[in-house]
């Protein structure tokens, strides 16, 4: 027994020679996503490091995001450090929520962070919060399937040719649909797609003058064209599937071409849970000849809410998860194709990760994104899939619930732009912006 | 002969009522086999599902990932903690609406059960910002004294029906007989309203238990309960169906249990006044 | 009023009087919280809104086919019940335990193990016929939403009535044998006049707890193809687009259609509840 209270003595000692003042235990909300639980399952290398101790609390993400606003606006202070994105980091950080992510050490060397990133994590050039992991979107597609239809990918291919594509790629009776793609109402889910895939078409949220674009040639030829696409090729009951459902449905060989998020690439092939893991080619997100590709820019991203007692132990934290060392802990364990990507330049010039087949298009479809250039006519706002405005995610929740209606055949493409149109002024004017 | 039943007859209702029953139970059932195979297997089509190999290694995921007990004894504490609170406060209101009624009683009664249908959201910041400032947030207290101020109508209306269903010419008895107001409640309407009463806190113990709007918005890492839990597994990247049966059952199965084991209380008692 | 009732009233008073308070308040989280008094506009905007009156409606078709099925059925399963049958405690447990079950954990279970149009059980069963599985929750949205929701209720509804059916006087039920009173008349006459009451209860009951839905909705369909209630459409002007002023006009929208409903179902079985 004195033995033991002994070494504590002297492990504690230790710490605190190594600069730890004494151990906090922080408090870490975040999002169900698997690289956050890889993280919870690694924290044991966190706490040996520097003696904090995580609690972690691991919600959905819908519930994850009304949790973490409801805590922040009203300064509850339940949290230490918050899994956000890149919709709420430069709105919070204008309004001096998040601590200041300017000072963290040499070592952690911010400036490896990739420019896209760091950009839409920041505001007036200040970071708020650390990329975790960045993505963008992009084609996956089965090489199989495409040399069966006698085509072939190009490497930044035009919408008609995906839906020439996805029409002879289809096969109903072999339970093969030629493309899939995200009708889920939602504004991260359907929304976010079918925003990025309007910028390509010349289309966007809102005029300079903040008034909805709804009722522009832009949007009709947008959500025309989906709807036609997803008719002809798509699966059934596409206006309920989200990322999940087609990252099932293309594992299970169902699909020709899936456009999403970058970081499905490691789960279609990966042998385990794929079926179709050694067939995936990978493109760009196609685009319209118009300057502006359709695919998006997201970062889950690490960030301290203002007023914390733990800031020095947060800091702490977020540097180790969001280090290269953290990268190559992963790498040691589960093989550098389940390593967070998108968030360090360094990853891409590493040798060890250039072998992954996905590595190259993923960082291309990244920096091919641009939040602050994301429309083809100008805009008064910041984001691609989104506009960095309080006011957006519930506006576009209820505008792609009036989509997916239209997806579902429950009313027509014209009448969800009309009610999308009406409800959108209304809503912004409600918030003073016309 | 005129109630008895041949066992043909019965045969044929045992049949039905048996077969009705498990349709009913199906879902439950069938997470809970879910629950019992790997995630492969987990999709595959009904058949294949039953004839693929048992284990129980989704629960031994769902709990190395989250703290099952830590939650478990947080929804034990608040469902319990919030109903006998609830109690405390009902019984003595309940008490003189029953036995001193005035002409507003049942206005106010409906009136109280109306409030019950406002929706929670609309208050949410109100009650946030309230309980950062009594520094109650993420604490179990907090949730106690929440879940009871919401279940509360209930628990009066409940109380109130069955302490009317006391005929009143039984306190007068024990009144001329001189039993102070405090030795009336013990001895004379305690032990008549006592299968009220546990019904009353059987049937809140399972609203409370359910409940999934505040005890998700009021908590963080210390106080959250097993609604808590059940949200790290919905809807994650990705299907995981074994998963989440696995969760869902650890999630209701002591509920059920308590439920099974007090059913013939719960039955007998769950009358709101309905039976006179 | 006893103090104790007073008492009592004034804890129910304290949400109602901060959520009348804020619903004349522009009080926006993100853009800096209060700002100021701003009148009735909360209650004009909350009513002009496109969403409201289909809202309404919704709200009213869910809790009234619920209502109706549970009721329905509950009968029809409470005169099974009370019949003599072989393992009957086991019978009533496995019928009553859907009542258990966390409504968000009943929503992702149906969601996901049943409706699901690729994996669910349904499209299994439906493909095992050669038909083509049915787009649950997206082309069925609301008898979807009114059956997984009358699943959770209808042990609640078969338990109270079997409790009245079976404190019914067996002696009434002979006499009317005796008469020579038909089985269908038998229940006409004599069980469904001493279930009135019960009935009443259920109705009552139901309709407090299924106006104020929401995680069932939320699991399942989040708002979209027409399930939008007036509880969602509130959840989603505070928490998805921000605005408690406006949440807050529609919370006292909510008790004044609670209320209403209340009168009209008073006006309608509530003489059941004086007798």
């Amino acid at each position: 027994m004195h033995f033991r209270k002994l070494v504590c003595t002297a492990a504690a000692a230790t710490l605190m020679a190594s600069g730890v003042a004494h151990a906090e235990t922080l408090t870490i909300a975040t999002v169900n996503n698997g690289d956050m639980i890889r993280m919870q399952g690694l924290t044991d290398d966190f706490t040996a490091k520097t003696g904090h101790n995580v609690e972690w609390v691991t919600l959905e993400e819908n519930v994850l995001r009304q949790r973490v606003t409801t805590d922040i606006t009203t300064k509850g202070g339940a949290f230490d450090i918050m899994t956000i994105g890149m919709y709420e980091t430069p709105i919070w950080g204008k309004n001096g929520w998040l601590v200041p992510l300017d000072d963290l050490s040499a070592d952690y060397n911010a400036g490896d962070i990739l420019p896209a990133m760091a950009g839409g994590l920041s505001h007036d050039g200040t970071l708020y919060a650390a990329p975790f992991y960045g993505e963008s979107s992009m084609i996956m597609y089965r090489t199989d399937l495409m040399a069966k239809a006698g085509l072939e990918m190009p490497a930044a291919p035009s919408w008609n040719f995906i839906a020439k594509a996805a029409r002879e790629m289809t096969d109903r009776d072999n339970d093969i649909n030629g493309i899939c793609l995200r009708g889920k109402a939602g504004w991260g889910e359907g929304g976010a797609f079918i925003t990025a895939m309007s910028n390509s078409f010349g289309a966007r949220w809102f005029d300079e003058g903040w008034n909805a674009q709804f009722d522009t040639r832009e949007w009709s030829d947008t959500l025309n064209f989906f709807v036609n696409m997803m008719t002809d090729s798509g699966p059934a009951g596409y206006a309920t599937n989200g990322f999940n459902e087609n990252l099932s449905l293309f594992q299970q060989g169902k699909c020709g071409m899936w456009i999403d998020a970058t970081v499905a690439a490691s789960f279609v092939t990966n042998p385990k849970d794929s079926t179709v893991a050694d067939k995936v080619g990978f493109a760009l997100a196609p685009d319209n000849g118009m300057g502006v590709r359709s695919n998006w820019l997201w970062a889950w991203a690490l960030a301290i809410p203002a007023g914390t007692q733990k800031e020095a132990a947060a800091k702490q934290f977020i540097e180790w998860a969001t280090s290269n060392g953290y990268i190559e802990l992963v790498a040691s364990k589960e093989g550098w194709a389940n390593v967070p990507p998108g968030a360090r330049t360094s990853l891409y010039q590493n040798a060890n990760y250039k072998d992954i087949p996905f590595a190259k298009m993923t960082l291309d479809s990244i920096l091919s994104a641009d939040p602050n250039n994301s429309t083809v006519d100008p805009s008064p706002y910041v984001g691609i899939q989104f506009a960095a405005i309080p006011e957006f995610a519930g506006i576009a929740t209820e505008v792609s619930q009036e989509f997916s209606a239209a997806y579902a055949g429950q009313q027509s493409v014209e009448e969800a732009l009309a009610k999308a149109q009406a409800l959108t002024n209304d809503a912004m004017e409600a918030a003073g912006y016309r | 002969m005129a109630r008895a039943v041949t066992t043909r007859r019965k045969a044929v209702t045992s049949v039905i009522a048996w077969t009705v029953a498990t349709l009913i139970f199906f879902p439950i059932l069938w997470i809970f086999v879910l629950s019992l195979k790997t995630e492969g297997d987990a999709i595959k089509t009904p058949l294949e599902i039953l004839g693929s190999t048992w284990t129980l290694e989704s629960y031994a995921v769902v709990q190395e990932r989250s703290d099952y007990f830590k939650h478990f004894t947080n929804s034990v504490i608040v469902a319990v903690g919030s109903t006998l609170l609830g109690i405390l406060v009902a019984v003595p209101a309940a008490w003189s609406m029953a036995f001193v009624p005035s002409k507003r009683t049942r206005g106010i009664l409906m009136w109280m059960l109306s409030t019950k249908m406002l929706p929670a959201v609309g208050v949410l910041y109100p009650i946030y910002l309230l309980f950062i400032e009594l520094g109650i947030l993420d604490s179990r207290i907090g949730l106690v004294i929440v879940l009871m101020l919401i279940n509360l109508p209930i628990i009066v209306w409940m109380l109130y029906t069955y302490f009317r269903e006391i005929p009143a010419e039984i306190l007068e008895a024990a009144r001329m007989d001189g039993a102070g107001m405090r030795s009336e409640l013990l001895y004379v309407l305690t032990p008549m309203a006592i299968p009220g009463i546990a019904s009353t806190i059987l049937l809140n113990v399972i609203l409370a238990w359910n409940e999934a709007f505040w005890t998700l918005n009021l908590t963080a890492a210390k106080a959250a309960p097993l609604t808590a839990f059940i949200a790290s597994y919905s809807s994650p990247e990705g299907l995981f169906y074994a998963k989440l049966s696995a969760a869902s059952v650890m999630a209701i199965a002591p509920i059920l249990v308590m439920g099974w084991f007090s059913q013939k209380q719960l039955v007998r008692g769950l009358t709101f006044g309905a039976v006179k | 009023m006893a103090p104790a009732v007073v008492l009592l009233l004034g804890w129910m008073l304290v949400p109602l009087v901060m959520t009348l308070y804020f619903s004349f308040k522009k009080y926006l989280p993100l853009r800096g919280g209060d700002l100021g008094w701003v009148g009735f506009e909360n209650y004009v905007r909350f009513v002009s809104s496109s969403s409201f009156w289909p809202a309404v409606a919704t709200t009213l078709i869910i809790v009234g086919g619920v209502l109706v099925i549970t009721v329905l059925l509950g009968i029809a399963l409470a005169l099974l019940l009370d019949q003599p049958i072989w393992g009957q405690g086991v019978v009533r447990i496995l019928v009553i335990a859907p009542f258990f079950v966390m409504p968000t954990v009943s929503g992702l279970v149906w969601k996901n193990m049943f409706m699901d149009p690729v994996n669910g059980f349904f499209a299994h069963l439906w493909r095992v016929f050669g038909a083509e599985p049915i787009q649950w929750l997206s082309h069925a949205s609301m008898p979807s939403l009114v059956m997984i929701i009358s699943w959770q209720w209808l042990p609640f509804a078969t338990l109270i009535l079997l409790t009245a059916i079976q404190s019914l006087d067996n002696e009434q039920l002979e006499a009317a044998e005796m008469d020579g009173a038909r089985p269908l008349s038998r229940f006409w006459f004599v069980i469904l006049p001493h279930l009135a009451r019960a009935i009443t209860v259920v109705i009552l009951i139901q309709t407090i707890f299924l106006l104020s839905i929401f995680a069932e909705i939320f699991v399942t369909t989040a708002g979209a193809f027409g399930t939008k209630t007036l509880t969602y459409l509130i959840f989603q002007r505070v928490l998805e687009s921000q605005n408690v002023g406006l949440g807050s006009a529609g919370g006292v929208y909510a008790i004044i259609l609670a209320n209403i409903v209340a009168v009209f179902l008073l006006r309608v079985v509530g003489k059941n509840l004086d007798a």
